[in-house]
Order: C-alpha cells, then sequence, then structure tokens
C-alpha cells in the first residue's frame, strides 16, 4: 500500500492541434488532444502534460479553447506547459481548467515569476520544467547544465543547483528532461534523474527519451522518479498505457491499475 | 431538477468541479457563487478550495461564507467538503504559522514534514501528489459502487486529524495514518480531489447528487 508512481502521456499541442501525430486505430481525428486525452483517460494514465509549442499569442488563445473543452470531458489532471510567462497566463489556464502549469524558460530569465507565481496561486499547481543535458567528459565528476532553447542555447546554470533553487522559490514539482537522451529514446538520464530527486523534497517527473517499458522502470527505480512522462511510445500504440502499468507492476512498481 | 451551490470564495479553478457534477448527473443546476441567497435555496452545498489556508480562511470570512457554512450545515442539506474546504471545517491547522479555522469539527491539520518516511524508511515527498489508496472506515452512501482500497487523486501538504474517531469515513497512509474523509450527520467531506479521480471521483459526486444528508 503506497502512493503509485504517476503514468503521464504528453501531447505537444500547436494551434489546438497534436503535432508528431498520434495514432489510434479507432479514433477518427487523432489530431484533437482533446480526443486523445479521452482515450489516455479510458486507458487509465494518471495525468496528462498538454505542451504548447505555438508561436503566436492567438495561437495561444485556442490553447485555452482546448484546455476547457478537456476539463470538461476529462477528469483526471491536467498540466500545461509552453509559453507561461505571466501570471495572467497561469490565471487563464486554471481558470480553464488546467490543474497546474509547467514553466520552462520564463524561469530562467525570471526566477522572480515563479516565487509570484507559487505565492498567488500555491505551489501545488506551480510545476518548474529543466532542461538539462550532461556537460561534464567521460571521467570527470558528473556535472549537468540547464539548457533553453530547446536544447540549443546552455545557461551556465548547474542543474541540481537549479533545481533545489526552484523548489526553495516555490515550485511544487519538477518536470526534468534529460535533453541529451530526448527523442533519441535511450531511455532517460538516469543519473540527473535520481541526483535531482534525491536533492530535492517534492515530486520529480523524468521525461526524454523512452523508447520501451524498461525505461520507464528504471526511471522508477533507479532514477527514483515520482512519475514518469512519454510520449511517442503511446502515441503510435507501441505501447498501451495498461500494458505499461502491467509490465511496472510484475518489476515490483506500485501503480493505480 | 436540482441544485447545488459550489461555493466561491475565489480560490482556485472551479471549472473542473463544476464540468465534473455537469458530467454525472445532466440537467444539475451548479450555482458557482458566494452569495448567500443562492447558498441558502440551493439543495446541495459544496465547499471546495485549493492553496495556502491563510488565504483561504481569509477570504472564507471576508465574503461571509464562514456563516453561509455554518447555515448550510446546520439545515440538514447535504454538505461536502474537498481538500482545502475539508480542512477548514476543523478547528486548527498548521499551515502559515498556525491558522485558526472554522471549528465546525474537531480536529487538527497537521504538516507531513520534512522528513517523511515510510515503513522501509524511504524517504517520502511532500506534497503527498498523486494516487493513494482510501481505506473506507465505515459504510456510507457516498460510498456506494466504490471499492474499499479505490485510489484517488490526492495534493497536498497538510493531513487532517480527527478528534472524534466516530467521524472518521475512510483513512490513508503516507508515512504517517491520516483521516482523508469523515462523515457526520448531513456533512462529508475529503482531503483528495473527487473531480480528478477520474470513475471513482464521479462515482463520489455522483453519490453525493443522490443522497439525502442521511448517514
Amino acid at each position: 500500500m503506497a502512493l503509485a508512481k504517476r503514468i503521464i502521456p504528453c501531447l505537444d499541442v500547436e494551434n489546438g492541434r497534436v503535432v508528431k501525430g498520434v495514432k489510434f486505430l479507432d479514433i477518427r481525428d487523432a489530431g484533437d488532444p482533446v480526443e486523445v486525452a479521452k482515450r489516455y483517460d479510458e486507458q487509465g494514465a494518471d495525468e496528462i502534460t498538454f505542451l504548447d509549442i505555438t508561436a503566436s499569442h492567438e495561437g495561444r488563445d485556442t490553447m485555452v479553447h482546448t484546455v476547457e473543452r478537456m476539463a470538461s470531458q476529462v477528469f483526471i489532471p491536467l498540466t500545461v506547459g509552453g509559453g507561461i510567462r505571466t501570471c495572467e497566463d497561469i490565471r487563464k489556464m486554471l481558470n480553464a481548467g488546467a490543474d497546474k502549469v509547467s514553466i520552462n524558460t520564463a524561469a530562467v530569465f525570471n526566477p522572480e515569476f515563479v516565487r509570484e507565481a507559487a505565492e498567488r496561486f500555491g505551489s501545488q499547481c506551480i510545476v518548474v520544467a529543466i532542461d538539462a543535458k550532461k556537460v561534464s567528459q567521460p571521467g570527470e565528476p558528473d556535472k549537468w547544465e540547464i539548457f533553453t532553447h530547446g536544447g540549443r542555447k546552455p545557461t551556465g546554470l548547474d542543474a541540481i543547483e537549479w533545481a533545489k533553487k526552484m523548489v526553495e522559490y516555490g515550485a511544487g514539482e519538477i518536470l526534468l528532461t534529460s535533453m541529451d537522451q530526448d527523442g533519441v529514446k535511450n531511455g532517460y538520464d538516469l543519473g540527473v534523474t535520481r541526483a535531482i530527486s534525491e536533492a530535492v523534497n517534492v515530486p520529480v517527473i523524468a521525461s526524454g527519451g523512452v523508447g520501451n517499458l524498461d525505461h520507464l522502470v528504471e526511471g522508477c527505480i533507479e532514477g527514483k522518479a515520482d512519475a514518469v512522462l512519454a510520449a511517442s511510445i503511446f502515441h503510435f500504440n507501441e505501447y498501451t498505457i495498461p500494458q505499461a502499468k502491467q509490465y511496472m507492476r510484475e518489476r515490483g512498481i506500485e501503480v493505480r491499475l | 431538477m436540482s441544485s447545488i451551490a459550489v461555493i466561491d470564495y475565489g480560490m482556485g479553478n472551479l471549472h473542473s468541479v463544476a464540468k465534473a457534477l455537469e458530467h454525472v448527473q445532466p440537467g444539475v443546476e451548479v450555482r458557482v457563487t458566494a452569495d448567500p441567497e443562492q447558498v441558502r435555496t440551493a439543495d446541495r452545498v459544496l465547499l471546495p478550495g485549493v492553496g495556502a489556508i491563510r488565504d483561504c480562511m481569509a477570504e472564507i470570512r471576508r465574503l461571509g461564507v464562514d456563516k453561509e457554512v455554518r447555515e448550510a450545515i446546520a439545515s440538514g442539506k447535504p454538505f461536502l467538503g474537498i481538500c482545502v474546504g475539508y480542512q477548514a471545517l476543523m478547528q486548527f491547522s498548521e499551515e502559515n504559522e498556525g491558522i485558526d479555522c472554522l471549528g465546525e469539527f474537531e480536529g487538527r491539520v497537521n504538516y507531513f514534514g520534512d522528513d517523511l518516511r515510510d515503513q522501509a524508511g524511504e524517504r517520502l515527498k511532500v506534497p503527498h501528489m498523486g494516487w493513494n489508496e482510501v481505506q473506507q472506515s465505515i459504510d456510507h452512501p457516498l460510498w456506494a459502487n466504490i471499492d474499499n482500497g479505490t485510489r484517488f487523486y490526492f495534493v497536498h501538504s497538510y493531513y487532517v486529524k480527527l478528534a472524534q474517531r466516530e467521524q472518521v469515513a475512510a483513512t490513508c497512509n503516507y508515512g504517517v495514518d491520516f483521516d482523508v474523509a469523515l462523515a457526520h450527520n448531513n456533512v462529508f467531506a475529503v482531503q483528495f480531489h473527487p473531480e480528478k479521480s477520474h470513475t471513482a471521483g464521479l462515482q463520489l459526486l455522483k453519490n453525493f447528487l443522490n443522497w439525502d444528508g442521511r448517514a
């Protein structure tokens, strides 16, 4: 009897449509984030994350409507990330029905924003997203740095110190994406996942690089993550959420079935 | 059609809970309101709440919600508290250096602690965030069609301990044993979020909408 490790499918959304594609044989419109979220909800996902990659402001309003539609039909927690820069952005998303917002680049450029947001809305809805890349060479002590702009721009910030600082500022959860792994499907960077999970007292969601179900297991056991996020392995029906949960349970991980 | 007042004192998003109620009982009149008349004339009352207790209690008192809650509980109509709306019914919370709450029930709201561990000695994160098993302590109409031990979604750093053990409707364990549901006459209150707890949560809300307020 214990708290279950959470499995969180993540959808990249642009102008109100899922990008990178999601293939469910029995959904007519796999581009509609709400349809996809409903399917994951039926499968037993523990949470859903929408990542808004829309560039324009007008597109952002589309996201608000998407969140509203989602919140009327899907009754599990929803996190919205991407383009959250002001308290007004947060207020809009929460009012539309999001449970948490994820702050990324804005936190790097203005850490006080995290403090302000946590004070105003409560830490429980403030997730700080961290994109970390290993910068130490083989043979050197491990070191990970925070990157922005999809992993292109180094910031000089040490990932572990940054995570601790963000929690001190009021982050209620850390969404950790290990950049060197992302999309490569070699699994999470377990070193940085474990280091951050042990360094902070709030839940850590592991993200980036999931290619198979063993990666989810490793993220929980070796990475000590409290939740595991994945995109493509679920989107293309390589694995379903129940398969993932069953697999994890067989390996001794507490899950919600 | 029956009506339910979801008391809006400005703390957090009430969209989800309103939508969940409409979802389980299409046609139900959901009033998201702090207006005393709207609350008084509703068939059922729901007190939600998220965020810090100091801010919640300040708004509850400023808007006169304390009086509305007392009247609703005294009226005998079905009353449901959720999360901070449950904690607010207690006498006192440790949060924000100690805050006096509504005192409708004898109990305290305590911090999980910075060095919380499970029985095996593994460190437990705070907030308690995610899906945990709810052990029902009593039979109650609100537990209808919900299996004992079902997981519900939680997000909180402070937990309720009730002084009157016969009021405990369910418990949970996260480093400590704590009381996640209260039942007393026409009042039911829960620490978890039924509006975010998938089918089990929706079932509980449905049970509430069908409940006559008698245990």
